[in-house]
């Protein structure tokens, strides 16, 4: 399907502006967007679901991890206009302050942040790591690669390693995880 | 960014055309690094093309008894694949050696292949670089230098290509199948795919203008002991300083490396054929891969770092042989 052909649009300002429709946190949103909007920006920007986070906007510090169609990626990287029917999910779509995610507690538990400014992108990737352990799906510091994963401080450390925490809270991050692992994998 | 058309694809070979008949157009799989050097105007494409829900994401296996690897399977699912992990060890890995867990989840095994350089100045539009601009001269010489090449580099450039897939790819003999405008196809071994810098580092691979990767295939599983070590300057999350892919059989108590391939040396993953098919010792090994290395004052500790990580290989090979 070609969404725009319109002028070779070359100009600094503009681009033609194409449609995307996509659902955020069970919600459906239709959008007209230049195509450069990122993923983040359109949470952020558009939708003003601020809990997704920029920090580098070059994949190197996973706050603005998301889940899309239940795969953690970095929303910075990402065109919203290539997303089309496809299910985001943010931390606002997680739990709330009244009903908080079993992780979301865990973290408050353990202190799991200080500034709390990476703390959305590492609770979502924390439970796709979870996830990706009970799926089976191996990582660098998997031993033996045909059996599955354990869910070891390890693993999890390696795993979690494309969410960087400029406050260091790295261990309580840990710990909360752990708390959950029992539950989940 | 600078301004530019999106369009999704119905086929393959109607991407190519699309790319083909737009001056400036480009596929963008992933994103990963596309999106990245988009933002920093070093890519300024006018039009893209989505080749994302093409069917490309399959690993199929061939009647030969080897693998075809779409080229848009996710660098997670490649290196989930149970043949993957039972049969290609190395490449499962490799992959798992790079990025991040949610990079993977994007990265596509073309794109993969096709990421650019992390030249502090190729990213930097303020300085010289032949790789970006050509004819504009490289500031890495006599620069920032510490990551960079040591073998196979040339006057205009002494960058080195990013990816860990790539060098288990170089070892395990895969071949790139692509398709063009016209709906032609062809494959290139992978050895051919990467071209030397020479005077012309901008030009990094033999594909054609338009020219789309559809699959990557290898041929049957090597079995051996597979190994690919990555040394790097944090423990996860970090691209190689020098990265070493084996595969080893043993002849009496000693290794016999039958494949050898570098990343972290070379602007391309560098296969060290001279090294294979015999018993040696991993300081012979080292005499071999740095005959003619070139180092900078900045990364010639990549020299002992290549001796060391091959008798760490070498060690890690003698202990799994033996089990
Ligand atoms: C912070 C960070 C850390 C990283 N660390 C590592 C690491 O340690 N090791 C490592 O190996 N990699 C690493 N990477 C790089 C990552 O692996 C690549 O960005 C990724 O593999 C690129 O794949 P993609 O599908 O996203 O490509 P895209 O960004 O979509 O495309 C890359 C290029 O390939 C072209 N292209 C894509 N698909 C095709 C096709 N089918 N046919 C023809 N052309 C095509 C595009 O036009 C573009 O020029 C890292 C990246 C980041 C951001
Ligand atoms: S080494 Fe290559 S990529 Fe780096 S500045 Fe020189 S020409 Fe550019
Ligand atoms: S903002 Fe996306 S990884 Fe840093
Ligand atoms: S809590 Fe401050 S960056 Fe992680």
């Amino acid at each position: 399907m070609t969404i725009a052909q319109d002028s070779p649009a070359r100009s600094e300002t503009s681009a033609a502006a194409c449609s995307v429709t996509f659902s955020v946190n069970g919600r459906t949103s239709s959008l007209v967007l230049d195509p450069r909007v990122t993923l983040l920006d359109v949470l952020r920007e558009h939708l003003h679901l601020t809990g997704t986070k920029k920090g580098c906007d070059q994949g190197q510090c996973g706050a603005c991890t998301v889940m899309v169609n239940g795969r953690r990626i970095n929303s910075c990287l990402t065109l919203a206009l290539m997303h089309e029917g496809d299910e985001i999910t943010t931390i606002e779509g997680l739990g709330s302050p009244e009903a908080l995610h079993p992780l979301q507690k865990a973290f408050l538990d353990h202190d799991g942040f200080q500034c709390g400014y990476c703390t959305p992108g590492q609770i979502i990737s924390a439970v796709a790591v979870l996830e990706e352990i009970g799926a089976g799906v191996p990582s660098h510091v998997t031993a033996d690669l045909n059996g599955a994963p354990p869910a070891t401080d390890e693993e999890i450390r390696e795993r979690m390693s494309g969410n960087l925490c400029r406050c260091s809270a790295y261990p309580n991050i840990i710990a909360a995880i752990r708390d959950m692992v029992e539950d989940h994998v | 960014m600078r301004a530019f058309t999106y369009e999704r694809a119905g086929s393959p070979a109607a991407a190519a055309a699309a790319v083909a008949t737009q001056p400036g157009a480009k596929f963008i799989a992933g994103g990963t690094n596309l999106l990245d050097l988009m933002k920093l105007e070093i890519e300024v494409p006018t039009h893209l093309v989505d080749v994302n829900r093409l069917g490309l994401d399959l690993i199929e296996t061939t009647p030969d008894g080897g693998l075809k690897i779409g080229a848009l399977v996710r660098n997670t699912d490649l290196a989930a694949d149970m043949r993957v992990r039972s049969d290609y060890p190395l490449l499962a890995r490799a992959v798992l050696s790079g990025a991040s867990g949610q990079l993977r989840n994007k990265a596509t095994t073309g794109g993969n292949l096709l990421q650019r350089t992390r030249c502090p100045y190729f990213y930097n539009t303020d300085m010289p670089c032949n790789k970006r601009k050509p004819g504009s001269g490289c500031a890495a010489m006599g620069g920032l230098s510490h990551n960079l090449a040591i073998v196979g580099a040339s006057d205009a450039c002494i960058a080195t290509h990013p990816s860990d897939m790539a060098v288990a790819l170089r070892a395990l003999d895969a071949t790139v199948e692509t398709v063009a405008a016209d709906g032609s196809e062809r494959h290139t071994p992978l050895a051919d795919f990467y071209r030397s810098p020479g005077e012309t580092p901008h030009i990094e691979t033999v594909l054609r203008a338009a020219e789309m990767i559809t699959s990557v295939t290898l041929p049957q599983p090597l079995g051996g002991v597979q190994i690919y070590r990555k040394v790097r300057e944090r423990a996860s999350f970090a691209f190689a300083t020098v990265s070493v892919a084996m595969v080893a059989g043993s002849v009496d108590g000693d290794i016999r490396v039958d494949r050898l391939a570098f990343g972290g040396l070379a602007h391309k993953p560098w296969r060290v054929e001279a090294a294979e098919g015999a018993a040696r010792s991993a300081e012979a090994i080292a005499d071999i891969v740095l005959a003619g290395a070139k180092p900078t004052a900045d990364n010639a500790y990549k020299l002992p770092l290549v001796r060391r990580t091959l008798a760490a290989v070498i060690a890690q090979a003698k202990s799994e042989s033996a089990r």
